[in-house]
């Protein structure tokens, strides 16, 4: 019977991490999606339409199960009990069905109407295994439709499925003794406010688990009634009461597939094989430090090498171009110094690094996806154990390659809050997307020949990640119990074209995005403290040492001198990091004519402070939201920023004693404005291409921010809410958003 | 025998879980419960965690914690 609603479907999405939740999501919202956080807490919550139909769809934060121990398990839970969706898809990985199954067993008993997504059926074909769907439906009394969310098989019968008004499930029987327990338990419990609101199957069951969030709530003299009930049971099956109902669970789910699940002969699979030779013991570290050199070595060296003229080239052009154009029209020259020598100086020096990061990008979400992160958490956990961490510390560092942001947040998933406030301290020491345009600039300037340079960059943040856990871990604050570290190793998966191109895209498209806006002001905002005195009159560029820019550095720079770079320019470059570290090769080439040197020493020390130093406001907003208060934020920036200090002291001071013959390099920028200098392109056919590619990337991204929906249902969803917001981030350069994968 | 003792390569079966609190609700949601078969994997390059099998997919757990489970 054909369901009639008036208004919007709300349906929750729930189900394991790693059983493709996340590729489901986006196959049935596609761009019609809502990031943003749980209220209160700092979870990413993801919400969409589903096209075609009036539904909105909520994904839940991937769990296990329903136990109030983790904050992910709470949010499901509580969302499912207070708001009331209509309709609840329980995914399940079709090719790890008993611990999926174990989930959606526990889902069905909160009453509301339940649709199975059997997903990866692909994986299941693939293996030979077989799955009678009709048994498994009727066995466990709910819908179920097989699907393959990676390669959009199955969706149009899933959306169908749901709009077909499911009805309430019925939940699995425990066995007998199980159920009188928890008949018992309800009629001790029912009526009694505010127990009504919950559903009562999954009531009793929690309570007869002595759920702790439930349970905490029951007054004193109904709680020994209770546990009269659960102790009859335990002391009959010899075990606790959360042990009883788990093995049952378990029991009814293995009896269950016993006639539905045929798996094809057990060989060894294809993941093992790869994890032969990636968690080998030998080889696995050597093998993770490889991937991660040509990881960086391709987009730095490689990539940055080849692309950096071409996009030079074009910003050069665009500055050159935007002047005469200017000129031509009469415009005032502070307004062609603007145009030309701030905002297309400073935005343009940041958009070079655009292909360096796509390649970047690339090549780290193939990495993510493919499941290779978890063997690294796997691997690196020894290590993280010394101080006090787990493996699953590294993945927030990991992810912090692209961006801290997502990075720091990533760290939601850290049950210690001193391993989480410790791994939200140390995540900013490795390098982000941002910090790439800085060393690669470095690099390009200074240490072209020394390839070894930039992945140094990568080598010292680890290695102060892995120095500051030692010292911290002795002190109070941080001397704790150790992570506890459970995770599953997910079979390797290919990587889908599609799927890689949308992450890259995305977080593209916000370097983009963050350059268009932040860059921009803040280049325009420096042009005008650099462009004029203290009296407010304009200076041209040799008067630039008479700003109020240069004024304000004065004041600061020597604060930098025992490091190396002293001058004020450089001074108000590290300051401006704090918008965005990408700003500083900005300001360098907005400051270009007060004069940039360096030498290998100070060069070298410059990038050791922007390395460690305290991240950009965005990361420092997200460290004061997990860290939850204002004291641990500010120990935080003060122990990068210190950190930074002393290590580019040591760099430069050290460095000055061996290398004391160091040559001084100027920096020459792209699109400096250099009057009346008229440029024309080479006939390099690359630099076309190239700019052709950079207009058409510009238009795409501001279609797609602008193009309303033209879903079905006559969805009109406003820009703004389009836009993913990561909880006051302004967008970062690297940030996933949507695809940020989580564990 | 604790799963901590268990060579490479060997499968058994969960006969009790000590221990208390999250850390022993994890393993049992993962799947390590009564009666529960597990075979032991392999073991991480720098000698910890170690990698089972049970209920058909693989997950890594610290030697420490695999002490909590007694099998047979």
């Amino acid at each position: 019977m054909r369901g009639k609603y008036f208004m919007s479907l709300k349906i929750a999405l729930a189900g394991n991490p790693n059983s493709g939740k996340t590729t489901l999501f986006n196959a049935l919202t596609a761009s019609a999606q809502y990031v943003g956080n749980w209220p209160g807490v700092t979870v990413e919550k993801k919400e969409g339409q589903i096209k075609g139909i009036n539904a909105t769809l909520v994904d839940l934060p991937g769990i296990y199960s329903l136990s109030p121990y983790s904050l992910e398990e709470t949010i499901a839970r509580d969302y499912i009990v207070n708001e009331k969706p209509d309709i609840i898809i329980s995914i399940v990985d079709a090719s790890n069905l008993e611990r999926n199954l174990y989930l959606t067993t526990q889902i069905i008993e909160l009453g509301i109407p339940v649709v199975v997504a059997l997903n990866m059926m692909d994986v299941v074909q693939k293996r030979g295994d077989e799955i009678d769907i009709c048994v498994l439906e009727k066995a466990l009394r709910c819908t179920v439709v097989p699907i393959s969310a990676v390669s959009l098989k199955g969706l149009e019968t899933l959306v169908k499925k749901i709009t077909e008004t499911p009805g309430k499930p019925k939940p699995l029987p425990f066995s007998r003794d199980i159920e009188r327990a928890l008949d018992g338990i309800y009629r001790i419990i029912k009526g009694v406010e505010p127990f009504d609101k919950y559903e009562p199957r999954w009531l009793s069951v929690k309570l007869f688990e002595r759920d702790a969030d439930i349970y905490k709530n029951v007054p004193p003299e109904i709680r020994e009634c209770i546990e009269r009930a659960i102790k009859a049971a335990e002391e009959k099956y010899d075990d606790d009461s959360e042990s009883i109902i788990i093995n049952d669970r378990y029991e009814q789910i293995a009896r269950l597939l016993c006639g539905i699940h045929k798996k094809a002969c057990p060989k060894t699979s294809v993941s093992e094989k790869i994890d032969k030779i990636m968690t080998n013991r030998v080889l696995a570290l050597p093998l993770f430090f490889v991937i991660m050199w040509g990881v960086y070595y391709f987009s730095i060296q490689i990539a940055g090498d080849i692309t950096t003229g071409w996009m030079e080239e074009i910003i050069e052009w665009l500055s050159a171009g935007a002047e005469t154009l200017l000129l031509a029209w009469g415009a005032p020259i502070w307004a062609v110094s603007l145009i030309s020598g701030g905002i297309i100086s400073g935005v343009g020096a940041v958009l070079v690094f655009v292909p360096q990061l796509i390649v970047l990008y690339f090549f780290l979400s193939i990495l993510e996806d493919s499941g290779y992160m978890a063997r690294v958490a796997f691997i690196m956990d020894r290590i993280f154990r010394r101080f006090g961490l787990s493996g699953k510390s590294f993945i927030p560092m990991l992810i912090g390659t692209g961006c801290t942001v997502p990075g720091i947040m990533a760290s939601r998933t850290i049950e210690s809050e001193s391993d989480r406030r410790m791994t939200v301290m140390l995540t900013p020491f490795i390098p982000c997307g941002a910090k790439l345009p800085v060393f690669a600039m470095f690099t390009g300037f200074i240490f072209s020949d020394a390839s070894w340079v930039g992945p140094s960059m990568y080598l010292v943040g680890i290695a102060m990640v892995i120095i500051s856990g030692l010292i911290l871990k002795r002190t109070k604050p941080f001397a704790g119990k150790n992570a506890p570290f459970v995770m599953e190793l997910p079979d390797y998966r290919l990587p889908r074209i599609s799927g890689t191109a949308k992450n890259v895209w995305d977080k593209t498209k916000s370097f983009i995005i963050k350059a268009g806006t932040v860059i921009f002001a803040a280049s325009a905002v420096i042009w005008f403290f650099k462009s004029f005195s203290f009296s407010l009159e304009y200076l041209g560029e040799d008067g630039i040492g008479q700003s109020m820019l240069a004024g304000f550095g004065r004041l600061i720079a020597p604060v930098f001198s025992p490091l190396g770079f002293g001058r004020w320019p450089y001074a108000v470059a590290s300051i401006s990091g704090m918008a965005a570290k990408e700003m500083v090769v900005s300001v360098f080439a907005v400051l270009e004519p007060a004069g940039i040197f360096f030498t290998p020493v100070s060069a070298y020390a410059f990038m050791i402070f922007t390395l460690l130093a305290a991240p950009c406001i965005a990361a420092i907003g997200a460290t004061r939201r997990e860290m939850g208060s204002v004291k641990w934020t500010l120990f935080a920036v003060l122990y990068q920023t210190g950190l930074a200090y002393f290590m580019a002291l040591l760099v430069n001071q050290a460095g000055s004693l061996l290398f004391a013959d160091a040559e001084r390099v100027q920096f020459i920028f792209a699109g400096a404005a250099d009057e009346g200098h008229a440029v024309s392109l080479a006939g390099n056919p690359m630099v076309y291409i190239m700019a052709a590619a950079v207009i058409l990337f510009v238009i795409l991204a501001v279609i797609k921010r602008r193009k309303p929906s033209i879903l079905g249902g006559g969805f009109n969803i406003p820009a703004e809410k389009r836009r993913g917001r990561h909880g006051g981030c302004a967008g970062c350069s690297g940030c996933g958003g949507a695809n940020t994968r989580r564990y | 025998m604790t799963l901590k003792q268990v060579p490479c390569g060997r499968q058994v079966k969960v006969v009790r879980l000590n221990g208390k609190g999250a850390l022993r609700r994890r393993f049992m949601d993962m799947g390590i419960t009564r009666g529960a078969v597990v075979s032991m994997r392999k073991v991480a390059p720098l000698g910890d965690p170690i990698e089972v099998s049970v209920r058909g997919y693989a997950l890594s757990i610290r030697k420490e914690d695999a002490a909590n489970v007694i099998v047979e």
